[in-house]
């Protein structure tokens, strides 16, 4: 196992900056999700530190070592691919066995150690059928028994629970994760499914438009996203974001918003900051924090129903307020709401987020600043 | 469902009329059957009475024939190993590498082989043949076939490789291997439904063709069964029939013989993407 380190890697496709100026760094045994929305740059990045792709400028290193320019052979790494890419001509134990035969391996070595580790994932069984004579979850696991045959310095995974179906992907999130916590990998794990970024992740990097927006672990991701990009980005469903207009009277912070009412918060020097900026900002509140309140009561927002989806254990409430913009609330009750009723919802002044102007989250006081 | 009159009357003009058509085109196929059987052959369909293998015993005595499909053999795999060895490193390399204007390349290369083994080039082909000191020899028939079919076979590969992720090569060099391993190991099983199918378009090609070697070859121990069928022809110019029907079922033997053996080994279908 070994650390992985970015030095300011800008890669460009003709003009097009696919990913731009990201430094970071990932420590041995650690688990890291590179999140964010289709074409933000991911791969791209991926495929750097495995050696497929070559940044423009910037330097890649791994345990220590500036791998940039090595060729991916050289680079001690394994990686799943998002289409499994097993060769159709081999059965499954020379398939699992390939990095070994490659590393000049005897057969019967290759062999015994492709049954040790397909016996683990369960696909023991199959090892001389074609890729194309087992199921999609089997395949799947083939390619993560090949990446797992032999040690690795860092695991990289390209979105490798795309394609099953939601069952299949549940169970093998959860084997990865029993596997992390059982190896102590260093992986870096590609996906645009912040569910699975939360489950995995000892750290997320949410990135946007090539560059990374925050990099912290999942419960620091969710409890203070950095941007409105990741408030929303990150949760299920995403956060609520109200625009509001911002005024100072008593110490106190006083926003205002069609439907909203909301005590004064307490003044912080981020909020002093912020209003130098402008009084438009953006208040975010997590479905989850949001619940049936009575009318006019503080720290309530109200609006119209709009959907009032049954989930089984809880329900999704969107209300629509009058400039047409909705919320989503996560409910336990199972209480019929009419459609276009008044709906008043409220929340917890200690559950309120506040965005600047520019979309960058305002620090309360105690909190460290981003 | 019960047929209506006019419906039922209607298909079996139908089936008739199919009937007929598909007769019209099996008798010539038959006369090719029975004729090389029949000692009396001529033009017209007889059934062969009786059946002898007569014809086959003049054929196999005339060492000139023998020594033409011998000759054939020669210049279609030769000329076959050339295009499918070049072809599948051309395709490839123009299919997985990063060069600019490689799409220009094999259109243009595509565009120059209708003319190169085309008829109009048959003057140039011969001078540069002649100049290389190579007329009268296989290699001169093996190299013109080569660089006629090159630019199509790398086409038809290219196109077939650019079907193939790239991800197997990756994933092959990302678990140690070299490029020149992916390669071997990897990615030319994958292809090689791809590369078959040009090698069996490339031998029918050379096999069949009559122009190339006629105008390159002078003597007759170089010539190949498709321009030495034309000794079974009699001074005053005529066929003569029987040996022409039992040379012409031996000439097409190895065309239909890799046909059945290439659809069995390989079934003429290709490795897909593992991604449903
Ligand atoms: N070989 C390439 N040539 C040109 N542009 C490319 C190439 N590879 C990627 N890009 C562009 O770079 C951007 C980032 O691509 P990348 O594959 O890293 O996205 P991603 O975050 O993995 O997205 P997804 O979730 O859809 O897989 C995209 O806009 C893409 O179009
Ligand atoms: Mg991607």
């Amino acid at each position: 196992m070994a650390s992985v380190e970015f030095r300011n890697v800008t890669k460009t496709f003709g003009s097009f900056n696919a990913v731009s100026d990201v430094s970071f760094s990932i420590g041995d045994g650690e688990f890291v999700c590179l999140l964010g929305p289709s074409g933000c740059g991911k791969t791209t990045s991926l495929r750097m530190i495995a050696g497929l792709e070559t940044p423009s400028s910037g330097q890649v290193l791994i345990g220590g070592e500036d791998v940039t320019h090595y060729h991916p052979k050289d680079r001690q790494i394994s990686m799943v691919f998002q289409d499994y890419a097993l060769y159709p001509h081999m059965n499954l134990a020379d398939n699992i066995a390939y990095p070994l035969k490659v590393r000049g391996k005897s057969v019967s070595d290759r062999h015994g150690r492709a049954k040790e580790v397909a016996d683990v994932l369960k696909i023991g069984h199959l090892l001389d059928r074609l890729p194309s004579q087992i199921s999609g979850g089997q395949q799947q696991r083939t390619s993560l028994a090949r990446a797992l045959v032999y040690p690795s310095q860092v695991y990289l995974f390209d979105e490798p629970l795309s394609n099953l179906d939601a069952k299949l992907r549940l169970e093998a999130r959860g084997f990865l994760n029993h596997l992390q916590r059982d190896m102590g990998m260093t992986a870096v794990y590609v996906t645009h499914d912040q569910a699975e970024a939360m489950a995995l992740a000892t750290r997320i990097a949410v990135m946007d438009q090539g560059r990374i927006v925050q990099y912290a672990p999942p419960i620091e991701i969710y409890r203070r996203p950095a941007t409105t990009f990741v408030a929303n980005f990150v949760g299920n469903p995403p956060m609520n974001l109200v625009p509001v207009e911002a005024m100072q009277g008593d110490g106190q912070l006083r926003l205002a918003a069609e439907g909203l009412t909301l005590g004064g918060l307490a003044m912080s020097s981020g909020i002093e900051t912020a209003l130098g900026g402008g009084k438009a900002l953006t208040l975010g509140i997590r479905p989850e924090h949001l619940s049936i309140a009575a009318p006019g009561a503080v720290n309530t927002i109200s609006g119209k129903l709009f959907a009032n989806e049954n989930m089984g254990p809880e329900s999704l409430v969107t209300i629509e307020r009058a400039d047409g913009s909705r919320l989503t609330a996560r409910i336990f009750t199972d209480e019929h709401i009419a459609l276009d009723e008044d709906v008043t919802l409220g929340f917890g002044s200690e559950h309120v987020h506040l965005f600047d102007g520019a979309g960058v989250r305002i620090a309360a006081d105690g909190e460290q600043a981003l | 469902m019960k047929l209506t009159l006019p419906a039922f009357v209607g298909r079996i003009a139908f089936s008739a009329l199919a009937a007929l058509i598909g007769a019209a085109f099996a008798l010539p196929l038959l006369w090719f059957l029975f004729a090389p059987f029949n000692a009396r052959a001529e033009l017209g369909l007889a059934v062969p009475d009786p059946w002898t293998l007569s014809n086959f015993v003049t054929v196999f005595g005339n060492s000139f024939a023998v020594q033409a499909l011998w000759n054939s053999l020669i210049q279609s795999v030769g000329g076959v190993i050339l295009v499918g060895a070049a072809a599948t490193l051309a395709a490839y390399a123009l299919s997985r590498s990063s060069l600019p204007g490689k799409g220009a390349v094999t259109y243009i290369l595509l565009l120059f082989s209708s003319v190169v083994s085309g008829s109009a080039a048959m003057v140039p082909i011969f001078l540069i043949v002649s100049a290389a000191g190579l007329i009268d020899t296989h290699l001169a028939v093996i190299l013109t076939f080569a660089g006629g079919l090159l630019p199509t076979a790398m086409f038809i590969l290219r196109d077939f490789i650019d079907s193939i992720p790239k991800s197997y090569e990756e994933s092959a060099m990302v678990a140690g291997a070299s490029p020149v391993q992916a390669f071997f190991d990897v990615a030319l099983p994958v292809i090689r439904p791809g590369i078959v199918v040009v090698v069996v378009w490339g031998f029918v090609n050379i096999w069949g063709s009559f122009l190339i070697p006629f105008i390159l070859l002078r003597s007759d121990d170089q010539m190949p069964a498709s321009v030495a069928i034309y000794s079974f022809y009699s001074e005053a110019g005529t066929p003569i029939v029987t040996l022409l029907a039992a040379y012409s079922l031996i000439y097409s033997l190895p065309v239909i013989a890799l046909y059945l053996f290439v659809s069995w080994k390989f079934g003429f279908r290709f490795f897909g993407g593992i991604k449903a």
